[in-house]
């Protein structure tokens, strides 16, 4: 296995895991991390010797990732945690999410920022409820990349048919989810089957290993079909002799591209100018695209302040005041019909109010619950909010940066909920039907 | 076995991916542009160590051509490396910038504060960091903390509320979704920000390399008079080493990490350049933490405890 001596720049990867308990997320997690040479003689020496004061004879992997007290107390994991590793190509950032159902929002949490979601399946199960959860999950936040991986093939044989089965099945409600993208790829984690090195026990597959794939899936999408999003941080105003008349709008590219000379559009106020320059953390640059934070200079000194979103002239999103949802309820207190919250959207916090919850959603069958009145914590539902002042928001759908917002509790400012702007599921792709021929190919 | 549904080719990266090193650098923008849009009173610690240089050298850039809307706040445990305190004053001095130092010597000498039979003053910094807090009522307190560093540090947020005591508490943490930072805190409260949260040592160095930015001497390989105690060699020095039946001896060394020098060891080295020093970190079988820190040995949840305590 490679080592991270190439130092060279490399692209980074977020993605999060998902499974149950038993499904051996922590021999994989461990193994990728252990493997690429992540884990350090201290940090496995550590292990081995608080595994011997608990008695335990084998060194237990799964203190590698609890880092907490509880977590350690109680042998589970009830927090997201990040781990980072590395190899020559790529680096990793990975979401380690807890698989518990009442955890759904550790997953959601993961989710967000991942590009890529594994979700782990146990070959003797198949397909369960926890992983129909799981998929909907990844669906419901429009993780990129879904990759299906089927563990525990030493105990069913290393059997083709166990495995295309599963993989079918998985792909065929995955895609009904709109799901855009599932790798199927069959594992044994404790026997490092096809995590890090190809198997030699499955010869019948011709696919990636889970590391491969994740070394070369592609982090970043067509640029030219996302609309150009840059929500204001700061203003940055240096007033100095050197600088008199600098007024720069400083931000982090939400989606999309900006060039100079370009029309664009300030948002609430529907102000226009032109852009005269942009500079890319002090250097001045033609052109900048998501997720670079750049200072953005416009030909007309408008009245810009943070909060605002400055958009092109030719692609701006409507203003509203009414905002339909689907949201994941993360605090422990209830969300309820009525409720005076603080929406926080981009750069902007605006009060708002729950108008109405017209339904929950049950993850295991994605069922409707009609007018459930209230959220509790790892609910997922629709949402009806009414917001104090118009905000330009884009569907979750065309934008997961400028279609996503959270609730905060004005009183004591708890996050209390994560919302997706416009339908929760995308709508199934048709099925094209030479994709039955072509897209299975073991 | 791969199924494709969409036509996304493999294994190419278009011309608009970023490199890890922006990626990194443009999250910690952000980071430091939402608390300067959100927050009263924000200050950056600083120590004169690597993470906390990159972090002021980030804050430069992510409000260039204008200055550092910050102060910076020091914790001086009185056993610190004079190169390094040489640099912070420099460094102050060359960006126009304002230091805040809270001292655990005066602590000491008050009375408030007893020396550890071990000598070592990293807990002890603790409370003049919190009472310095308080003080001063700053709201946002930047840290260069990474979660590569230890496990529980793996399980912080980006942006941590502090109660009014600077405690934190793992389980009752605020969900941190998308790039949507929640810094909401009431009077008294503040908000432990960590823009490095997302870097690992590796990353931190040869973010360095590529920007060229200074560091202390004492990150590169130097003869020192140092002694042995609990596997590390530690510098000689009036903070109280060595005592009785360790010796001293010159030894070619260098540090990794920098904080109070009766608990930072120095590892034996003969990296003298900025590419030596990655070279040997990429080859390095110990974490910085284990190799370097004895505070952290001292139980399996030093570093939670301490950090439930106020710690940053």
């Amino acid at each position: 296995m490679s080592t991270t001596t190439e130092l060279s720049e490399t692209t980074l990867l977020r993605f999060a895991t998902a499974g149950s308990v038993d499904d051996g997320k922590s021999t994989l997690v461990g193994r990728l991390l252990h493997d690429s040479k992540s884990v350090l003689t201290d940090q496995l020496e550590a292990v081995e010797h608080a595994s011997r004061n608990r008695g335990q004879e084998a060194p237990d992997l799964a203190l590698l990732t609890d880092g907490l007290r509880a977590e350690r107390e109680q042998g589970i994991t009830i927090d997201v945690a990040y781990r980072y590793f590395a190899t020559p190509r790529r680096r990793f950032i990975l979401a380690d999410t807890p698989g518990h159902v009442q955890y759904t929002r550790n997953m959601v949490t993961g989710a967000s920022t991942a590009e890529l979601t594994v979700i782990l399946i146990d070959a003797r199960n198949g397909v369960v409820e926890q992983t129909r959860r799981h998929a909907a999950l990844a669906a419901l936040l429009r993780v990129p990349h879904v990759v299906l991986a089927v563990n525990k093939m030493d105990l069913v044989d290393y059997q083709e048919s166990v495995f295309a089965a599963i993989a079918e099945e998985f792909t065929a409600y995955a895609l009904e989810l709109g799901v855009p993208e599932v790798t199927a790829i069959p594992i044994s984690a404790l026997a490092g089957d096809n995590v890090v090195e190809p198997s030699a026990n499955m010869d019948w597959y011709g696919g990636p290993t889970v590391l491969e794939h994740l070394e070369t899936v592609p982090v970043i999408h067509d640029l030219s079909h996302c609309h150009a999003r840059l929500p204001v941080q700061y203003v940055i105003r240096p007033q100095t002799a050197e600088h008199p008349d600098y007024r720069g709008y400083a931000g982090q590219i939400a989606a999309g591209s900006f060039r100079v000379g370009e029309q664009v559009t300030v948002l609430p106020s529907g102000r226009t100018s032109k852009i005269s320059g942009i500079d890319l953390l002090g250097k001045p640059v033609g052109i900048a695209w998501t997720t670079q934070s750049v200072t953005v200079r416009l030909e007309d000194d408008i009245d810009i302040s943070r909060g605002d979103l400055l958009v092109p002239t030719k692609d701006a999103p409507a203003t509203t005041q009414d905002i339909e949802a689907t949201v994941c309820h993360v605090a422990d207190a209830p969300l309820t019909v009525g409720h005076r919250v603080l929406l926080k959207h981009g750069t902007r916090t605006v009060k708002a109010i729950v108008k109405d919850i017209p339904s929950r959603l049950t993850l295991d069958d994605l069922s409707l619950h009609p007018h459930p009145g209230h959220l509790v914590a790892n609910d997922i539902g629709r949402v009806k909010i009414r917001t104090a002042e118009p905000l330009p928001v884009d569907s979750y759908a065309d934008s997961r940066r400028t279609g996503s917002f959270i609730l905060i509790d004005p009183s004591d400012g708890t996050t209390l909920t994560a919302g997706m702007v416009g339908e929760s599921f995308a709508s199934p792709e048709p099925v094209k039907d030479e994709a039955e021929d072509d897209g299975w190919d073991f | 076995m791969t199924t494709t549904v969409s036509s996304i080719e493999e294994g190419t990266e278009t011309p608009y991916a970023l490199s890890h090193l922006d990626s990194l650098e443009s999250e910690a923008v952000h980071i430091f542009r939402e608390v300067a849009g959100e927050f009263e009173r924000p200050v950056i610690l600083f120590s004169g160590g690597k993470d906390s240089i990159v972090m002021l050298h980030l804050a430069l850039k992510a409000f260039a051509p204008a200055a550092v809307p910050f102060s910076l706040l020091h914790v001086d445990t009185g056993h610190n490396f004079p190169e390094v305190l040489e640099y912070r004053d420099q460094a102050v001095a060359k960006h126009g910038l304002r230091l805040h130092v809270a001292s655990v010597q005066d602590y000491i000498d008050r009375g408030v504060l007893k020396e550890r039979p071990d000598g070592t003053r990293n807990p002890l910094q603790t409370l003049p960091l919190t009472e310095k807090i308080q003080a001063e009522k700053f709201d946002a307190v930047f840290g260069g903390g990474r979660r590569d560093e230890e496990k529980a540090r793996a399980k912080e947020r980006v942006f941590s509320l502090r109660d009014e005591f600077s405690q934190w508490d793992p389980r009752r943490q605020r969900p941190e979704l998308w790039n949507l930072y929640n810094g909401r805190h009431a009077p008294g409260e503040h908000v432990r920000v960590f823009p490095l949260s997302n870097w690992t040592e590796l990353d931190v160095w040869q973010y360095i390399a590529r920007e060229g930015i200074e560091l202390p001497e004492i990150y590169f390989a130097h003869e020192r008079e140092v002694f042995a105690r609990s596997g590390m060699w530690l510098t000689a020095g009036e903070w109280g080493g060595p005592k009785d039946g360790e010796t001293v001896e010159k030894r070619l060394i260098r540090y990794r990490t920098v904080g109070d020098m009766s608990c930072t060891g120095a590892v034996d080295s003969d990296a003298t350049t900025l590419d030596a020093v990655i070279a040997e970190i990429a080859a390095s079988r110990l974490t910085e933490r284990g190799a370097t820190r004895a505070d952290d040995k001292m139980s399996e949840a030093a570093m939670e405890d301490r950090k439930r305590e106020g710690y940053f």
